[in-house]
């Protein structure tokens, strides 16, 4: 496993499952009354948001506490047009200050990226979301709530359902259920499937009843009002009516299929309240799953690192049932 | 003035002969000649190609000097064997009115290490909403002939239509930028298989071939010239084609990185790549090339566009778009056009010194390289390879994107009217 988590194309089938299984072990610390590890005593970890995102920002944040590390939060709102403090200036203050994760939220595709492969930084670069690229560790948390619930994904259904185009929630899941073997289909109009898809190893259909009678879930995205204005739907009411789901729709699932979405929902938009709020749902799990698998991603990242950052790596360790195989840093 | 007498150079590839500059112009060419207190300049080796002339440079003077200034720009410019750079008109204040473009052409003058032509705004401050006073410019100092909004596009049908009417009245030429606005707001890198994945925001070839295909359309209908700047996709290039099959008259220009860079460059997120038009397929590349060979394409541009570092330091989105040329023009159309046997060394005079001269209207620069003609000679060293070291190149920008590339060739002198701006490959 790189040292850096960015997309979760650079995941193999062993990263992946390795992560999930360390998720695992560190969930059951959920369940008891003291949820804290020595894990990261002594280690930072930065949460770099370019963007607001409370959400992410409190996953990260309670899981890097809960494995005993420092947090520092460090918001840096700015968009392309007035800019404040540099990508570069932001980063060099971090790495004078010591970090060895950065979180990082952003709004421009591949900032991340940069971030990791430029010379301002020398820590781990956590991935946390990146404009309309990738979002990884919420496509882990969706695929460890798929694995909990279903077991191997080999062969498993799962659809996709909404704005495709501009989800990096839905690059990184193409991907990452791929490699974890499940079969994707991706559903929205034709005006929110990127140009390319076709190469994607995805299969996509403009029909969403089509695909719900043989699915094992569906993860429904946020799709903003603000697109119609682009024209990318009419209205809101035929977006519902054509790729929101609702009751009727749930029917059509198998008994056994999960109802996902990653948050925030807009009740009445993609996915109505009765489906959302139904014993379907995982959607409130898949926040608690959040935080876990955020977990696993900062302890495999960080707890071999050392000879990478160059910095002092604490003693602290997992506890009795922690994942034997550690991971060690090599250079990508 | 001191006479110069080059020896044994391969005019255009040829077999090795002498030339005499002499006050200014070729005073003879021919075999073991001999002049009385002429400085002698061995060539042995070299081929020697008329002064090149860029239809597409931005010097950034007036207004963004902390990029490029007339100064630093023109000696890239020798230093890539240019003789005369268009200066494209998005300065600040933009070159739309007589008084800038005469300042621009002045300042270049008083660099003197090549010739400056100021390019004049077809509409004022680029705002596609109004024409400059086009006329006025042709009528100064600089005797403006090209015209562009470069940077902008003219997308406003009607105003482009004047605008190639009423350049006729001058023999002006208006030099469009072809990128349809609406389909490419926010557009980041070409649109295709890998903007989806990497997520940013694709640059569709149709943006670009919409226009040109309205402009080749209005150009016939209304008898004017037209010029298509950097030209990028394949698509672009079966559409001149098609024109010119018409007989209208419209030229087009290709830039050295979209003979040799693809876009799967984005996939590094480093901005040293992000140029418009953006970087395309591995497809579109050999499509240019196909087309500069068959003369589709009539001429290479360099689009030379500095930056300073913080606008390429930073994240794609947020960086300026555009990387500098002029110093690697002619090593990227070596490797690209003569190398592959696409083009000889008469073809690179054609595609990159007299065609511009002749779209450009230039009357001291385009000419052969024969007795009576004017001395802008470049003599060039195919056969030397050279890595491109950022830190050395002259202009005062370092957004290259070859940093680190070997490419081959190298300017050893370059003349402008007989006197060496450039010898031995450094500034003379």
């Amino acid at each position: 496993m790189n040292r850096h988590l960015l997309s979760t194309g650079d995941l193999s089938r062993d990263d992946a499952e390795l992560i999930l299984a360390t998720a695992e072990e560190l969930r059951s610390l959920a369940d008891r009354p003291i949820k804290k590890l020595p894990a990261l005593r002594g280690r930072t970890v930065v949460n770099l948001f370019f963007e607001d995102s409370t959400r992410t920002r409190i996953s990260f944040e309670a899981a890097a506490k809960r494995l005993s590390a420092d947090v520092i939060n460090f918001s840096a709102k700015g968009s392309s047009l007035s800019k404040g403090e540099s990508l570069k200036d932001t980063a060099l203050t971090l790495e004078a200050m010591g970090a060895d994760a950065v979180v990082v939220r952003h709004w421009a595709s591949g900032a991340p990226h940069l971030l990791a492969h430029s010379a301002w930084v020398r820590s781990s670069v956590v991935n946390a979301g990146d404009g309309t690229h990738e979002h990884p560790t919420q496509a882990l948390l969706d695929a460890f709530t798929l694995w909990r619930h279903l077991g191997s994904l080999d062969g498993r259904r799962v659809a996709i359902v909404g704005d495709i185009l501009h989800s990096r929630v839905a690059r990184s899941n193409a991907l990452l259920l791929r490699t974890l073997g499940a079969e994707v289909t991706l559903v929205a109009p034709p005006t929110l499937l990127p140009v390319g898809v076709e190469g994607w190893d995805a299969d996509t259909s403009y029909d969403l009843d089509s695909v719900l009678p043989k699915t094992d879930a569906v993860m429904m995205l946020r799709v903003q009002r603000e697109r119609m204005n682009d024209a990318f739907f009419p209205t809101q009411r035929e977006y519902s009516r054509r790729y929101g789901l609702d009751a009727r729709r749930m029917g059509m699932l198998p008994e056994h299929t999960l109802v996902m979405h990653p948050g925030p929902m807009i009740r009445g938009m993609e996915i109505t309240a009765d489906v959302a709020d139904s014993d379907r749902s995982v959607i409130v799990e898949q926040v608690t799953n959040g935080v876990a698998v955020r977990m696993a991603v900062l302890y495999l990242l960080l707890s071999g690192n050392e000879s990478d950052t160059g910095r002092t790596p604490t003693t602290g360790t997992l506890q009795a049932g922690a994942p034997t195989t550690d991971l060690d840093g090599a250079a990508e | 003035m001191t006479s110069y007498l080059i020896k044994r150079a391969r005019i255009l590839g040829g077999e090795p002969t002498d030339l005499l500059l002499e006050d200014g112009v070729v005073s003879r060419v021919g075999q073991d000649l001999a002049a009385e207190g002429a400085e002698v300049v061995d060539a042995d080796g070299l081929v020697a190609l008329p002064g090149l002339v860029d239809l597409h440079t931005h010097l950034r003077e007036p207004g963004r000097e902390d990029a490029e200034t007339v100064e630093t720009g023109t000696r890239a410019a020798a230093l890539g064997g240019f003789t005369a750079v268009h200066a494209m008109a998005n300065t600040e204040p933009v070159a739309d009115t007589a008084g800038v473009v005469e300042q621009v052409w002045r300042l270049g003058r008083e660099a003197g290490h090549c010739d400056v032509f100021p390019v004049g705004a077809v509409t004022v401050g680029l705002q596609g909403e109004r024409l400059a006073e086009l006329g006025a410019m042709a009528d100064s100092a600089a005797r403006v002939r090209v015209f562009s909004d470069d940077g902008k596009c003219v997308s406003d049908a009607v105003l482009m239509r004047r605008a190639l009417e009423y350049v006729k009245a001058f023999d002006g030429v208006v030099a469009q930028h072809a990128q349809e606005p609406r389909l490419t707001e926010d557009a980041q890198m070409n649109e295709g298989e890998l903007s989806g994945r990497l997520g940013l925001r694709g640059w569709p070839a149709v943006a670009e071939e919409a226009i040109i295909a309205r402009d080749c359309l209005l150009a016939a209908h209304v008898g004017s010239r037209l010029h298509i700047c950097h030209v990028s996709t394949a698509g672009s290039v079966e559409i001149v084609r098609w024109a010119k099959s018409k007989g209208w008259d419209v030229t087009a220009e290709a830039c050295p990185h979209h003979l040799i860079l693809t876009d799967d460059l984005a996939a590094t997120y480093d901005p040293i790549y992000k140029v418009n038009p953006p970087l395309r397929s591995a497809a579109d590349v050999e499509a240019l090339r196909a087309g500069l060979a068959d003369g589709t394409i009539d001429i290479v541009a360099t689009d030379h566009a500095p930056h300073p570092l913080e606008d390429k330091d930073c994240e794609w989105q947020a960086a300026a778009f555009g990387m500098l040329g002029l110093e690697t023009a002619l090593s990227i159309v070596q490797e690209t056009m003569v190398e592959p046997g696409l083009l000889d060394w008469a073809g690179v005079a054609e595609r990159l010194s007299y065609a511009p001269a002749r779209i450009g209207r230039l009357e001291g620069h385009g000419r052969p390289l024969a007795e009576g003609e004017p001395a802008n000679v470049v003599l060039y060293d195919p056969a030397v390879r050279r890595e491109v070291d950022p830190a050395g190149l002259a202009s005062l920008s370092r957004n290259t994107p070859y940093a680190g590339r070997e490419l081959p060739g190298q300017v050893v002198a370059t003349f402008l009217r007989g006197r060496p701006t450039v010898l031995d490959g450094k500034l003379a």
